[in-house]
C-alpha cells in the first residue's frame, strides 16, 4: 500500500488536519510500517498538486486542514479494485539460492534450506509477537500482521516442498540439465507471468 | 519441567528396525512454549509420547518435573499423567456419554475439585475457544473442529504442569487455530511447560522456541526471540 492511498483513505472519512492524518496513519499501520513525519506532508503536497485533495489557505504543516476531492475519491476506489502486480515470475532471492545450491557440489541442500527456514520462522515469531501482545480487538493490526505472516508462510511452505522434492530426486537429475539441454526453468514460465 | 537426555527410540529389531528418535536432547522449562516441526515420519509424535511417559525410551533419560521416568512404576506414571500432564492427541478420546462440558470437567472432579468449581473452570476454557454454546452437546453432535477444541480444553484445565499437543489444530480454520495457540501461550505464561507438534509455520511462530526434527534427530532450533523492536527497525518486508 502506498502512503498516498493510505492518506486518501483517511480523508475519505472526512476533512482532517495534517497532524491528525499523521497520527491516524501511525495508529492504524505504524507498528509494522514506520513512516517519517516529512513523508506525510510531502505526500499531501503532491496529492494537492494532482488535484486529489484540497487544503485550506495558510501555512503548510501540522495545522493545515485537508479534504478529499471527487477525483481523489475516484482514484481511491480505482486503486482498491486494481489487482496488485504480484504475479511476477518467481525470481526471488530464495529461489535463486536454492537453484544455485542444487548445482554446487558438496553443498548439503537440506542444510541450506534449513537455514532459510529457520530464518523465516524467526521472522514470523517476531510478527506473531506483535499480534500476541496487542489487544485482541485490534483487528487492523492483526490484518496487517497476518498479511506479512501469510506471505512468509508461503515461502516456508515452498521450502518444505523443495526439501521433500530434493529428497526424492537423485541429486544428478535435480542439478544437471538432461540432454537435450533444457531451457532455464524460470525462463520456461514466461508465458504464465505475462 | 520436561527434559530428554540422549533419548533414542527404536521400534522393532534386526534389519527392519526403525530408529524413530536418535540421541535427542531437549529441555522445556516451566513457562516455555516450544513448537516441534519436521517432515512426516521424523519422530515428532514419538517425542511427545515418550516425553509424556506413554512409551519408554530405548536409551536415554526422560525427566518430568524433576522425576526420572525410568525409575517409576506403571502406577506412578499413570498418576503423574493424570495429575500433571495434559495431552491433546489426534484422536481426541472424548467420552461419548458425557457432554462437552462434562468431558472437560471430569478429570478435575476425579482429582477432588467440587463439581461446581470444575464446571466453572470448564466453561471458561470452552468460552476461550469459542464453543461455550456447545457445552451441553455430546461429542457425536459436534463438528470435528468443535470436538478438537473440547479435547484441548480438557487438556489444559487444572494444574497441568506439562501440556503436550500433537497437531492440535488439524481440523480448525486459521482464526480458530489462532485461538488455540493463544490459549496454549496463556497456559505457558501461567507456568506450564507446553510442547506443540505442528507442520504449520504460522502456528509454530507462537512458540518461544521452535525445534526441528529430521530423521529422528534434533537438527536445529530458533534463536531466542529478539522481540518486536528489532522488527520495526528492520522494516516490514521479509527478505524472502
Ligand atoms: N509403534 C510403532 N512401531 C513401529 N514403528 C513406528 C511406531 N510408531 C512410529 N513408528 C515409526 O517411527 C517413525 C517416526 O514416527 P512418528 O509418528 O514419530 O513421526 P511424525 O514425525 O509424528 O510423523 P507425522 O508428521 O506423519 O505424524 C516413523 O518412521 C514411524 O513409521
Ligand atoms: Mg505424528
Amino acid at each position: 500500500m502506498s502512503v498516498r492511498h493510505a492518506l486518501l483513505a483517511l480523508l475519505s472519512e472526512g476533512p482532517k488536519y495534517g497532524l491528525q492524518l499523521r497520527q491516524e496513519f501511525e495508529a492504524r499501520t505504524g507498528e509494522v510500517w514506520p513512516l517519517n513525519v516529512g513523508q506525510v506532508y510531502t505526500t499531501l503536497q503532491r496529492l494537492e498538486r494532482d488535484g486529489l485533495v484540497v487544503s485550506e489557505d495558510g501555512e503548510d504543516g501540522p495545522q493545515k486542514g485537508y479534504s478529499i476531492t471527487a477525483d481523489g475519491a475516484r482514484a481511491l476506489t480505482d486503486w482498491l479494485q486494481t489487482p496488485s502486480a504480484d504475479a511476477q515470475p518467481p525470481r526471488d532471492e530464495l529461489l535463486i539460492k536454492v537453484l544455485v545450491a542444487v548445482q554446487v557440489p558438496g553443498v548439503d541442500l537440506h542444510d541450506v534450506i534449513q537455514v532459510h527456514r529457520r530464518h523465516l520462522i524467526e521472522l514470523m515469531q517476531r510478527y506473531t509477537a506483535v499480534k500476541a501482545d496487542a489487544p485482541e480487538d485490534d483487528v487492523a493490526l492483526a490484518l496487517v500482521v497476518d498479511a506479512e505472516l501469510f506471505r512468509i508462510d508461503a515461502a516456508v511452505r515452498w521450502l518444505d516442498s523443495a526439501d521433500a522434492r530434493l529428497r526424492r530426486a537423485p541429486r544428478a537429475a535435480a542439478g544437471r540439465p538432461a540432454a537435450p539441454a533444457r531451457k532455464a526453468p524460470v525462463g520456461r514460465l514466461g508465458a504464465v507471468s505475462r | 519441567m520436561l527434559e530428554l537426555r540422549g533419548v533414542s527410540k527404536v521400534y522393532g529389531g534386526g534389519p527392519t528396525a526403525v530408529h524413530a528418535l536418535r540421541d535427542v536432547g531437549l529441555a522445556v522449562a516451566a513457562g516455555e512454549l516450544v513448537a516441534v516441526m519436521g517432515p512426516s515420519g521424523s519422530g515428532k509424535s514419538t517425542l511427545l509420547t515418550i516425553g509424556g511417559s506413554l512409551e519408554d525410551a530405548t536409551t536415554g533419560q526422560v525427566v518430568v518435573g524433576g522425576a526420572v521416568l525410568q525409575g517409576m512404576s506403571k502406577k506412578e506414571k499413570a498418576r503423574l499423567r493424570r495429575r500433571a500432564i495434559g495431552f491433546v492427541f489426534q484422536d481426541f478420546n472424548l467420552l461419548a456419554g458425557l457432554t462437552a462440558a462434562e468431558n472437560v470437567s471430569m478429570p478435575l472432579e476425579l482429582d477432588g475439585t467440587s463439581a461446581r468449581a470444575a464446571r466453572e473452570v470448564a466453561m471458561t476454557a470452552l468460552a476461550q475457544l469459542g464453543i461455550e454454546d456447545r457445552a451441553g452437546h455430546f461429542p457425536d453432535d459436534l463438528s470435528g473442529g468443535e470436538r478438537q477444541r473440547v479435547a484441548i480444553a480438557r487438556a489444559v484445565v487444572g494444574e497441568r504442569r506439562l501440556v503436550l499437543a500433537d497437531e492440535p489444530t488439524g481440523a480448525l480454520d486459521s482464526v480458530n487455530s489462532e485461538a488455540v495457540m493463544r490459549l496454549l501461550r496463556e497456559i505457558s505464561r501461567r507456568g506450564a511447560a507446553v510442547v506443540v507438534v505442528t507442520h504449520d509455520a504460522q502456528l509454530a511462530s507462537w512458540a518461544d522456541r521452535v525445534v526441528f526434527l529430521r530423521d529422528g534427530r534434533l537438527v536445529d532450533q530458533t534463536a531466542a526471540p529478539s522481540g518486536p523492536e528489532s522488527l520495526l527497525a528492520s522494516g516490514p518486508r521479509p527478505p524472502a
